[in-house]
């Protein structure tokens, strides 16, 4: 079956560098560095990772914290939290215009 | 309820169909890797440890074990074998006799040769599974007398919740690991001062690499006094090796083969200069010599002819042996690196 995703072509992502070297690597090199052991845990940051791939919906993205997060120590309670935590910030983001709306609609009431 | 693969007749069981299956992707040989980085072939340093699986009978049955132990294994050292590793022991001048299994304590002469290794003035190692200590009322006073021998103990404990322990070791294996560690703990083991030591071994429950020792550790210690009130020394970070029933899980969760290109591209070579076959030789119950416990289990005996049983044990050839490695040693090799003692790195 053809689609536009294959899991195959997160294992490709270094490639971006074939039509593009210099802002790749700059890319890579910032990548690398923002994952790093720093103020947070790279255990931490990795939860936030999931959580930003569910928000953008990314598949890629997902796949590839899913594991690292694994990897990272958390188990399923903590994926699953960091993805309520995308889901709730999503949903509050949708509710909190429902402020707009109402600013709106009693402007236009009577 | 999970059984041996031995039990279910797998083809697994043979070293050979495992090696064949090891063979079978397309990743670049593990001598070639090692050529690669000037590694090879991978020589031994002076021999420190003195590594002795005394049988494959275990009380569990846990999905990943690389031995395919369980209580249907009958294969155990006899007393005669362990006299012949007593035997070996005093032509080497190693200070570390780490006795592991199945569960060794089973072994109905464990106690035995605890107390004739204790004699010669070795560390002495046991890897206890934990729940052992209950599994009837003959363990209960394990805890007493591994403090008499001043024994360290390792056990596993791949998480701090119930639901991935049991899902690598067997339901109810968390609640009875978590008894078991209180009474460790209740004896000294795992406490400041006491000089008993209670190291814990994590290793992951499923086809991926472990997070870095240190911040598991961390973690681990946190979670494990908060919840639970228990204390212990250090953490090792294991790798899963492609073997036995972790290897068969792999391939019918069809994982393999995405696990291995991630060990091949997660070699190190700083791991690989420190691997454990280096220093360490390994006894099977049956008495045979091999570089590690993961070459006990593939069958591959050490590369010197003229000494390959415990009986023949020649110290000098032994010290100067080229070390058998097959794509198993990945494994080892992966990020921080894997050894019975954790990370490498
Ligand atoms: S991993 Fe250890 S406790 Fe589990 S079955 Fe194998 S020998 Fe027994
Ligand atoms: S599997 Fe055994 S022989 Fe291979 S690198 Fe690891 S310890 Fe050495």
């Amino acid at each position: 079956m053809n689609t536009y995703y294959n899991p195959d072509d997160l294992k490709k992502f270094g490639k971006i560098s074939e039509f593009e070297p210099n802002l790749a690597k700059k890319f890579f090199d910032y990548y690398g560095e923002v994952f790093k052991e720093g103020a947070l845990t790279e255990r931490e940051k990795s939860l936030i990772a999931l959580a930003v791939a569910h928000t953008i919906q990314c598949p890629y993205c997902i796949d590839a914290y899913t594991q690292d997060t694994m990897e990272k120590g958390c188990d399923e309670a903590q994926l699953m939290e960091a993805v309520h935590v995308a889901a709730s910030i999503r949903g509050g983001a949708t509710l909190v215009h429902g402020v707009q709306m109402m600013n709106k609609y009693k402007e236009l009431s009577m | 309820m999970i059984k041996s693969l031995k039990s279910l007749g797998h083809e697994l069981t043979e070293s050979q169909k495992q090696l064949q299956l090891l063979q079978l992707t397309n990743l670049m040989p593990f001598e070639d890797k090692l050529k690669e980085t000037n590694l090879f072939p991978l020589t031994t340093i002076p021999m420190e440890i003195f590594q002795i699986n005394v049988g494959k009978m275990c009380n569990q049955v846990c999905k990943h074990c690389h031995v395919d132990a369980g209580p249907d294994r009958k294969e155990i050292m006899s007393r005669e074998t362990m006299q012949d590793c007593i035997n070996a022991i005093q032509k080497t001048n190693v200070y570390t006799v780490d006795l592991t299994g199945g569960a060794p304590e089973m072994n109905p002469d464990f106690r035995w040769f605890v107390e004739e290794l204790s004699k010669l003035g070795k560390k002495i190692i046991v890897r206890c599974n934990l729940t052992i200590i209950q599994a009837n009322k003959k363990y209960h006073d394990l805890p007493d007398f591994f403090k008499k021998h001043k024994i360290e103990v390792i056990s596993s404990l791949p998480y701090f919740s119930a639901s991935k322990t049991d899902a690598q070791r067997g339901e109810g294996v968390f609640e009875k690991s978590i008894r078991a560690l209180k009474l460790l703990n209740e004896v000294g083991y795992g406490k400041e001062g006491s000089g008993l030591i209670l190291n814990l071994v994590y290793n992951p429950a499923g086809a991926f690499l472990p997070a870095s020792q240190m911040a598991l550790e961390k973690e681990f210690k946190l979670k494990l006094k908060s919840g639970f009130d228990i204390e212990f020394n250090s953490l090792f970070a294991i790798t899963n090796l492609p073997i036995s029933r972790f290897l068969d899980y792999l391939v019918s969760s069809k994982n393999y083969e995405s696990y291995m290109e991630k060990l091949v591209a997660a070699y190190n070579p700083i791991a690989a200069t420190n691997v454990m076959c280096r220093n360490t030789i390994s006894v099977s119950w049956d008495g045979f010599l091999y570089d590690c416990d993961f070459n006990q289990m593939l069958n591959l005996k050490v590369a010197t002819h003229n000494s390959q049983h415990v009986k023949d044990f020649n110290f000098d050839s032994l010290s100067q042996r080229n070390i058998i490695v097959n794509q198993h040693c990945y494994g080892c090799t992966a990020g921080s690196g894997s050894s019975c003692g954790g990370s490498v790195v």
